[in-house]
């Protein structure tokens, strides 16, 4: 029996079915591109082959990394984004709206049984949708691009399976710091990875996508959650089309002889993975009084609306500590304007939260708010590479937006369950 | 021939691609590329280097710049005992040889860091000189070979589209 990664793959080539291992050419039906690895490398490559993309409405370009613009550099970048998405005839342009991970499920673009590729990492975050969604280069984008094709090896499908139901404060960046931990950050073995178990479905569709994500962080080519009703809503509510078949992609039964990994949902802790991979995650209290520097609410993980709102639910009423500076990148302009009528910007602000532009910034490194020399950061980001957030001998640690803000208003690290014991 | 850089560590993006200079022209990048666990690399490789790395080679992002200043340094293979697929996927794509080291070899005691070696692409081996002692990499699928043949995927496309 087919696996959802099959299947999808299938349709891509147009074949019944495929199994593991087999070298197969698929169709793509979304590619998606943003400032950094999209136009300003992929226009050289296209002029040289004399092609325009393949299709204009199958790409979407989103600004994201060289947001806001702060030196002629990244200007020149920008100017160049504008002016190829107009020759392209691109429609489906967002500028400076929010991290691309976000932007394009928030505006309709993914649903279930798609196959697409991104110019970036963490394009696994389709997965969400029960899209098969991967992230490659610029000059393997500029090959997309030109032929509306890629080659793939069909993977086999490594289940993570999450029974059992969450307790409060512990969430889907909890889960996957702990996943990171048990498997590795090779465990992936560059398959698919698919998210089954009752915790899964529990999650909203945001938590998802912080789960689909992060199967980066676990070396796997994608990240797939088959779709449920959560997902047609959210899709609906997105603006975009759901197709007619999309519970033929509701495909989450492992068979009998399939790599499943099992976590119990509700034993787990919140999470801190310690610099520099988030493999290193332990429970959270295992690092209590651990001191840091700046608590950063950011990226496509750790800034969407729900992650806003979770800072919130800790920081109402509280302040943050002398000697800390709390940082809040919202993910998109979508979530931060819900998050603005919610009256959640207001809590934040009041508890001492400083606002950054809705781009990737500090967690890629980017911008003025890039760490410096031996600053420590606890973030709600997916990744903490050494060096990635700023100078080589800062420090990052990872972990939810509920153990942020909790560790921010008691200005040492602390399992948020401590600071909400009522 | 070229010279043998040997990593034991894991080599990820940030790494091998800093994000600080990713807005940089790749001859500044490249200057950057390796300078957090091996300060020396940049200014001392040399065309025809071989790199040799342990697991996950390439881990993070999907910043071709990655394997993109490797090649602009000179690096003519890069071997590793695994890599991470986007990685592996842009070497390839940009005509840099990229092999696994075949599963449970034992690479002899000869191979250390700093030896000379000579990477045989149309073979698959990588020969230590000096000992002759020879490495069996895992053979390409015979369309990745071409398409690294070609130079990579622009010129194979070009080979398509423009008919060079």
């Amino acid at each position: 029996m087919s696996t959802l990664a099959q299947k999808i793959i299938a349709n891509a080539c147009s074949r019944n079915a495929v199994e593991p291992g087999e070298i197969v050419v698929c169709s793509v039906d979304l590619a998606m591109i943003h400032d950094s690895g999209g136009p300003r490398r992929v226009k050289p490559i296209l002029e040289k082959l004399n092609r325009k993309v393949w299709d204009n409405e199958k790409v979407v370009v989103v600004t994201d990394h060289y947001v806001p613009i702060e030196s002629e550099e990244t200007r020149a970048i920008q100017e160049l984004t504008k002016k190829w998405v107009i020759t392209q005839d691109i429609q489906n342009f967002y500028d400076q709206q929010g991290i691309c991970h976000v932007v394009v499920p928030e505006k309709g673009h993914l649903k279930p049984g798609m196959f697409c590729v991104g110019g970036d990492s963490h394009s696994p975050t389709g997965g969400a949708f029960g899209a098969y969604m991967f992230g490659i280069g610029a000059t393997e984008m500029a090959g997309v691009l030109a032929t509306g094709e890629i080659w793939l090896k069909v993977p086999k499908t490594i289940y993570i399976k999450w029974k059992g139901k969450l307790n409060r404060l512990v969430t889907a960046k909890d889960m996957m710091l702990a996943t990171c931990r048990q498997i590795g950050m090779g465990g992936g073995q560059y398959q698919a990875i698919q998210y089954i178990g009752d915790a899964i479905y529990d999650l909203s569709v945001q938590d998802r996508m912080t789960l689909s994500n992060m199967a980066a962080e676990l070396g796997a080519q994608t990240g797939l959650i088959a779709p449920d009703e959560k997902t047609i809503r959210f899709i609906n509510q997105s603006g975009g089309l759901v197709p007619e078949n999309w519970k033929s992609f509701c495909l989450d039964k492992p068979a009998s002889n399939a790599n499943v990994t099992e976590f119990d949902a509700s034993i787990l802790s919140p999470q801190i993975a310690a610099p520099h991979s988030p493999e290193n995650s332990e429970n959270a209290d295992e690092f209590a009084n651990t001191v840091f520097d700046v608590a950063y609410i950011g990226a496509c993980t750790g800034a969407k609306y729900v992650d806003l709102a979770a800072a919130a639910s800790i920081l109402k009423g509280r302040k943050i500590a002398s000697g800390v500076t709390l940082k809040v990148a919202p993910a998109s302009l979508k979530d931060e304007k819900q998050a603005l009528d919610d009256g959640i910007l207001k809590i934040l602000q009041d508890a001492g939260a400083e606002f950054l532009p809705n781009s990737c910034g500090i967690c890629a490194g980017y911008g003025k708010d890039r760490l410096a020399e031996e600053q420590v950061c606890l973030s709600s980001t997916a990744r903490n590479f050494q060096g990635r957030m700023g100078a080589h001998t800062s420090q990052v640690y990872l972990a939810s937006p509920y153990t942020v803000a909790a560790s921010a208003v008691v200005g040492k690290m602390i399992d948020p369950r401590e600071l909400m014991v009522n | 021939m070229g010279r043998l850089w040997l990593f034991d560590e894991t080599i990820n993006t940030d790494v091998l691609a800093p994000g600080f200079y990713m807005k940089s022209p790749l001859a500044e990048l490249s200057k950057h590329c390796l300078e957090a666990v091996r300060p020396e690399f940049a200014s001392t490789v040399q065309k025809g280097d071989v790199l040799l790395a342990g697991e996950n080679m390439g881990v993070g992002s999907s910043r071709e710049q990655a394997a993109e200043v490797l090649k602009f340094l000179g690096i003519s293979c890069v071997i590793a005992k695994s890599f991470a697929g986007i990685f592996y996927r842009n070497a390839i794509n940009l005509g840099l040889p990229a092999f696994l080291l075949p599963k449970d070899s034992q690479l002899s005691k000869e191979f250390v860091d700093g030896v000379s070696v000579i990477f045989d692409f149309e073979n698959c081996i990588l020969i230590h000189e000096g000992s002759d002692i020879k490495i069996n990499l895992d053979p390409l699928p015979a369309f990745l070979r071409e398409l690294i043949n070609d130079g990579g995927l622009v010129s194979h496309l070009e080979k398509r589209f423009v008919g060079k």
